[in-house]
């Protein structure tokens, strides 16, 4: 890297997406997929938790990691002044 | 008015309205061609990026598709949507900076190798075509249905409008096409919903109401699990394929969606790279709004199918029921002659075989709403299927004109040549894809879900090492590419359409299905491209400083 601002900022950067990355793992493969039978026990109105999560759930949480990680990286723009 | 007048009129007005944008869009430079210019806003691209993506198959069959699969369909929910989360955070920020015009670009830069180039061509007109022939006839499909017209006919006209705007605007006059397209397509998908919906559990919001109960507070699902069990079909709330291969679909598909040339090139419209991010999360929040209402509509269409139809008096069916056996999407036979039709999940017993495709065509019908709703469905798919063609056409005429002959055939190409060159390529790539359209090979159903596994099995590994691993070098990201992309071949090839021997269910490897296949197909290209690359010599410098460089947006002191 050619300094240490970038540096910092690509380590931040890697940061977040470990983090998001394993919420989007969790929704779906885990929540939706592998532990499905386990969680389609509990229920939610008409739905069994299992199945929302596949169909309904882990679409919402994915629309929102990105916007999460919109806000979290426009921050870290600002804090190392990148304006691109 | 009856539905056809209707149809004549909606899809008269969206269609003037495609030909307007286009006049208005017209291309002036390459660069407008590829990349609109690259100033779109990112509201507007999210919108178009939306429309690009979402094609007959997402607006006409996927609805059906979880319909008749249940809780299996969920391959296709998850995956589809989650591949943008890749796309916002591995991808679309970075190709955004390195800021040219194409996939095969990015690639033949990146691995500075006119061989990787080609490799990245080929495999980006394979996917194209194989996407772009499912699209034109999906317009025939529905030219046939709701018009009466040959369905010949249907990909004629659908070619001319798509010629239209594609070749005069490139790539300005799609996004703002896919713009108004976005808006028509979702429009039409969402009100016959609701209205099921407000029918059906008493709820104006469909994601909500099929969780809701029906006026005796019966559950809809439960209802539903129940009318499967009495009829022998498998439960809807739970599938029957293996957890493994549910798991290697999903993962497929999502890795896939991030690896699509079609979908990549739209983030390289926008003025900046935080425009990239933030154009993924409005095209994902605009697509969730179709996906997280197809499985509501799955389960209402569903219910109502069977409520309609079965154990009743066949000459007493509604009128959709004659105008869909028409089409021979709907057949009735009835094998123990007692008038009624049986819907049974026993094969032998089963008397009603329903095409997939015709659930959202038909659904407002069978739901018995009203005309202008019928018809706003039609002009729907119509702008689905239009879009998603569109898009495809602008990668496979770049591909050809900037990645073949201007970056590897002919170099001192002018601006002007470059720009007639790539208006003629997007011509003949139309005028293949009609082709296609009014003869399809036996494959194309077969292949456009295997597209994914292409695209996975090739693009997103050579982009994700060349973004996260700067010492990743030409030799291996070729052997990456070239592997995963043949491995996936052969595995589609053999198990499709019984090359190297064929094969059936049994044969599969590890029991994974040729569309879970991707997945392992992008595992061999990653291995492979990171042992090949450790023993051979490293990037020059250059090619690593560029590596760093669309690491960071670039900052107010640079520029």
């Amino acid at each position: 890297m050619e300094n240490k601002s970038h540096i910092a900022y690509w380590k931040t950067n890697l940061k977040y997406l470990t983090i998001l990355l394993a919420i989007w793992f969790l929704v779906s493969f885990v929540f939706g997929i592998l532990l499905v039978d386990e969680l389609n026990v509990i229920r939610m109105g008409g739905f069994k938790l299992g199945f929302w999560f596949a169909q309904q759930g882990s679409i919402y949480v994915f629309v929102i990691l990105i916007f999460v990680y919109i806000r979290l990286m426009n921050n870290l723009d600002k804090k190392h002044n990148l304006n691109d | 008015m009856d539905i056809q007048t209707w149809t004549w009129i909606l899809v008269g007005i969206t269609f003037a309205l495609y030909i307007g944008i286009a006049i208005w869009s017209r291309a002036g430079s390459t660069k407008e061609f590829y990349v609109a210019g690259g100033g779109v806003s990112p509201l507007a691209n999210g919108l178009a990026t939306a429309a690009d993506w979402m094609s007959a198959a997402s607006f006409i069959s996927m609805a059906g598709l979880i319909s008749f699969n249940g809780y299996d369909g969920s391959v296709y929910l998850m995956g589809w949507t989650g591949g943008y989360v890749l796309l916002a955070l591995l991808l679309a920020p970075y190709l955004r900076k390195f800021g040219k015009f194409t996939v095969p670009d990015f690639i033949g830069d990146r691995y500075y190798s006119n061989t990787a180039r080609s490799v990245a061509v080929f495999c980006a007109l394979l996917v194209s075509f194989t996407y772009v022939a499912g699209q034109m006839r999906g317009v025939g499909l529905v030219f046939s249905r709701f018009l009466e017209v040959d369905i010949n006919t249907g990909v004629i006209i659908g070619m001319i409008i798509v010629l239209f705007y594609a070749v005069l605007g490139g790539m300005k006059g799609i996004t703002y096409t896919q713009v108004a397209q976005y808006c028509v397509l979702i429009f039409a998908f969402m009100v016959p919903a609701i209205f099921i919906s407000i029918q059906m559990t008493g709820n104006a919001i469909p994601q909500l109401g099929f969780g809701g109960a029906d006026q005796n507070g019966v559950y809809l699902l439960d209802k539903l699990d129940g009318l499967h069990q009495q009829l022998g079909f498998a439960e809807y709330t739970s599938g029957s394929k293996s957890t493994l291969d549910v798991f290697f679909i999903t993962a497929a598909l999502m890795v896939g969606t991030a690896g699509l040339p079609h979908v990549i090139v739209r983030f390289f419209t926008v003025k900046k790279v935080s425009d990239a991010r933030k154009s993924a999360g409005w095209a994902l929040l605009f697509i969730a709004i179709l996906y997280t209402t197809a499985p509501a509509i799955a389960v209402f269409a569903r219910t109502n199918l069977i409520e309609t139809v079965n154990n009743k008096e066949y000459v007493k069916m509604p009128r959709w029921f004659s105008s869909w056996e028409e089409t021979e999407l709907i057949s009735f036979e009835d094998k123990n002659n007692d008038g009624r039709i049986q819907y049974l999940g026993d094969p032998v017993k089963n008397e009603l075989t329903i095409d997939r495709d015709i659930m959202v065509l038909a659904n407002p019908e069978i739901a018995k709403l009203p005309n202008w709703v019928i018809a706003l469905v039609a002009a729907g798919g119509l702008a689905a299927a239009l879009s998603t063609a569109a898009g495809l056409l602008l990668v496979i005429s770049s591909s050809v004109s900037h990645d073949l002959i201007k970056k590897m055939i002919k170099p001192d190409i002018s601006e002007k040549e470059e720009l007639v060159v790539a208006r003629l390529s997007a011509v003949v790539a139309v005028c293949v894809a009609g082709y296609f359209g009014i003869n399809p090979p036996d494959f194309v159903a077969a292949t456009v879900a295997l597209a994914f596994g292409l695209a996975a099995a090739s693009f997103f590994p050579a982009i994700i090492l060349g973004i996260f691993n700067k010492k990743l070098n030409k030799q291996g990201a070729i052997a990456g590419m070239t592997v995963g992309i043949l491995l996936m071949l052969f595995y589609m090839t053999k198990f499709k359409f019984d090359w190297f021997g064929g094969g059936t269910k049994e044969d599969w490897w590890f029991g994974i299905s040729p569309e879970g296949f991707g997945t392992v197909a992008m595992i061999t290209n990653f291995v492979i491209a990171l042992v090949v690359s450790k023993f051979s010599p490293d990037p020059p410098e250059d090619v690593q400083e560029l590596v760093e460089n669309i690491r960071i947006p670039s900052g107010v002191s640079e520029s």
